[in-house]
């Protein structure tokens, strides 16, 4: 049974595994079987920490202890820091008595390397066996897959977790050697490949025979660390769209780096997160993933980073501005989702309502979407013409001017400092 | 202006729909058995359930609503919204009344405002599969107090027997006094009595699994564990985990030792 000295190992262990932003819970099709305990669905929230990130799942290390040296992670071999191990059958109890007590979803485990990839992964595959087969045991489970791991033991993963991951890290490969003199992409790339293909292959298989086995239901995802380097965005949104095509990951996670060391290769401690680019990042990735945006469109070489002080659909539809007005009584629903302002929901309502009655502004309005940013880029037939000779500077002003920004301070300090 | 007088039931309330219909009633206004202000009416109509009724009117609806549509409706009665029987007697007439299926007319009043009521108990619902907090009992029961905005026990059911299907539990409703209860086979509705002492700890010690208060600081400690200090945002936890629902939230609650 759970005893005492867990408590210290989880205060250690979910302290070091918080840095992995990754916290969904949906996508998988697993359900409960032969009432068993759990099932999936549509991904809870089931808590929220005090800086607002979802608790969904008992997210852990199974140890810190770590033959690596990554500049970048807290539970490098180098940091002086408690270091703790739970056992296979302590990660099983807590799992199992926290989903009993609807706290979470499931289980996010991941691991520092201890001795080498093979072993460490064959601990954590042997916990989600467990879970599996001996308690029946169907909520969602997340699994890290260890770079450098067999093939064998990363198939194996597959058929008992729900989500794979390996983490990039580091958008470039430069950046990797200088912080993780131990690693490299093609450890990292290879095994994302091989789930690729055993994901899509399962999948096929499941068609023509309903009795397949699940393989990772809910696909794979990644993580980049934002802001440790020196990479721009058009290189860490470049690498993300990679995954997305060519990889057909189902997230890409971006992490603003919380300085935790004084090595002089990163931001120094003190250094704030830099949560509004992280933001604006994840603002671009819906726009590759439900707006129709290519990422071109978003940053080129000419624009190589996201504005910070707007959104990056708005910074497109200034950059092109003879796109619009956009009349939302009969353009098509694609053009729809580009004006700034319109979310994916508001953009299907106006599609589906336009039906009904001619929609003008007041209709806008009622419907939720953002009018006050959306009013420069729509066409009325009436009355609504007097915004179309503002130039995009000044479109910008104005709606900075009267929106209140949660940035808002952040950027007149920086004002202040020209 | 007549006053309709029901038994707050989703069937009463069809039931005094079709009765309006059919004595072709102008201009109402509903209340409750417990609330009524009758004497404030001139006129008062008393409805008395009536499932033959009630089914007619789910018919017409259901001929002229899509599935979601058709749901969405019981949804929005659900959420006790203030005037929610009006809103929805005006949204069933203007369905009742249009040639063709007008769910999507987002822009009307009507359609929005049901709408509205529908997203409050659908958000709602999806809260409560969230924030329920079972606990252990000796005999090996999971129970849990909510007390959610809107009448969602019936709508969560299905998720909890689906999910937990091996173990006994109770999810009570302080607010509305009611539970549904998970005895491995089916889910039964439940009215219970709590008395005074009931929250008092010594009573939950003696209730309580011997593990059940330390998987209850593992929980807390956990939660305080994966908080990233340099990232603080209260604003947005608050928006996330409104404060009226922290009384039940275990991760909430202070250890009971350090508990006055």
């Amino acid at each position: 049974m759970v005893h005492e000295r867990v408590m210290e190992k989880l205060a250690i262990l979910a302290d070091a595994a918080k840095y992995d932003v990754s916290c969904s819970s949906s996508q998988s099709t697993r359900k409960n079987q032969n009432k068993g305990l759990g099932d999936t669905g549509n991904g809870i929230c089931h808590a929220y920490t005090e800086d607002g990130r979802c608790v969904s799942l008992l997210k852990i290390l199974l140890t810190n202890h770590c033959i690596f040296d990554c500049a970048y992670c807290v539970s490098r071999k180098s940091n002086d820091i408690k270091r703790a191990a739970f056992t296979v059958q302590e990660v099983v109890d807590l799992t199992i008595g926290f989903y009993r007590r609807n706290y979470i979803e499931g289980l996010f485990l991941s691991s520092g390397i201890f001795d080498n990839a093979d072993f460490t992964m064959e601990r954590l595959v042997r916990i989600v066996k467990k879970l599996r087969l001996e308690e029946n045991f169907n909520g969602y489970i997340h699994l890290k897959a260890i770079p450098g791991a067999s093939e064998e033991l990363l198939k194996e993963a597959g058929l008992y977790a729900d989500r794979l991951s390996v983490n990039v890290e580091m958008p470039t490969e430069k950046s990797l050697k200088l912080l993780a003199p131990d690693k490299n992409h093609k450890d990292v790339i290879q095994p994302m490949q091989y789930l690729k293909n055993e994901i899509v292959g399962y999948k096929e298989e499941k068609k023509s025979n309903y009795k397949a086995p699940l393989f990772a239901p809910a696909g794979q995802s990644t993580q980049m660390v934002i802001g440790a380097t020196q990479e721009n965005d058009l290189e860490i949104l470049g690498m993300a769209n990679y995954f997305y095509d060519t990889m057909q990951m189902k997230r890409v996670y971006y992490s603003g780096y919380v300085p935790i060391s004084y090595d002089n290769r990163l931001p120094a401690i003190g250094t704030p997160v830099p949560m509004i680019r992280e933001n604006r990042l994840y603002q671009a990735d819906w726009l590759m993933r439900f707006y129709g945006f290519n990422v071109n469109e978003i940053v080129g070489f000419d624009q190589p980073n996201l504005d910070l002080d707007i959104d990056p659909k708005l910074g497109w539809a200034l950059r092109n501005l003879h796109q619009f007005p956009v009349d939302i009584n009969t353009a098509d629903l694609e053009l729809i989702l580009r004006i700034p302002g319109i979310g994916v929901l508001s953009a299907k309502k106006i599609v589906a309502a336009r039906k009904f009655k001619k929609l003008q502004a007041a209709d806008l309005q009622k419907l939720g979407i953002a009018y006050s940013r959306s009013k420069y880029f729509l066409a009325f037939a009436s009355p609504f013409q007097l915004q179309k000779d503002l130039t995009s500077a000044q479109i910008k002003e104005h709606i900075l001017n009267f929106q209140k920004s949660k940035y808002q301070n952040n950027f007149s300090n920086q004002l202040a400092l020209f | 202006m007549t006053q309709i007088i029901y038994d707050g039931s989703y069937e009463g309330w069809l039931t005094a729909v079709f009765e309006i219909y059919e004595y072709k009633i102008k201009d109402v206004a509903f209340a409750k058995d417990e609330n009524s202000n009758a004497l404030l009416f001139s006129n008062t109509h008393f409805v008395t359930t009536d499932n033959a009724k009630a089914d007619r009117v789910l018919n017409g609806l259901q001929k002229r609503l899509s599935n979601s549509g058709f749901s969405n409706l019981y949804y929005a009665f659900l959420s006790e919204m203030n005037q929610i029987e009006e809103i929805l007697f005006q949204y069933v007439q203007y369905v009742l009344a249009s040639p063709i299926n007008i769910e999507q007319d987002f822009s009307n009043n009507n359609v929005l405002n049901v709408q509205k009521a529908t997203h409050l108990t659908g958000r709602e619902s999806h809260r409560m599969k969230a924030f329920v907090r079972f606990k252990l009992t000796k005999d090996n029961l999971y129970y849990a107090i909510v007390e959610p905005d809107c009448n969602v026990l019936p709508l969560i059911e299905n998720h909890f027997k689906n999910r937990y299907a091996d173990q006994r539990w109770l999810i009570y409703d302080a607010k509305r006094k009611y539970g549904i209860y998970y005895d491995l086979e089916n889910v039964s509705t439940v009215e219970i009595q709590f008395d005074a002492n009931s929250s008092s700890s010594k009573f939950l010690a003696e209730i309580s699994d011997d593990n059940e208060e330390f998987f209850q600081s593992l929980w807390r400690n956990y939660f305080k564990s994966v908080n990233i200090e340099s990232r603080k945002n209260t604003k947005l936890h608050i928006q996330h985990m409104p404060k009226r629902y922290w009384k039940n939230l275990t991760e909430k609650i202070p250890d009971l030792k350090s508990r006055k």
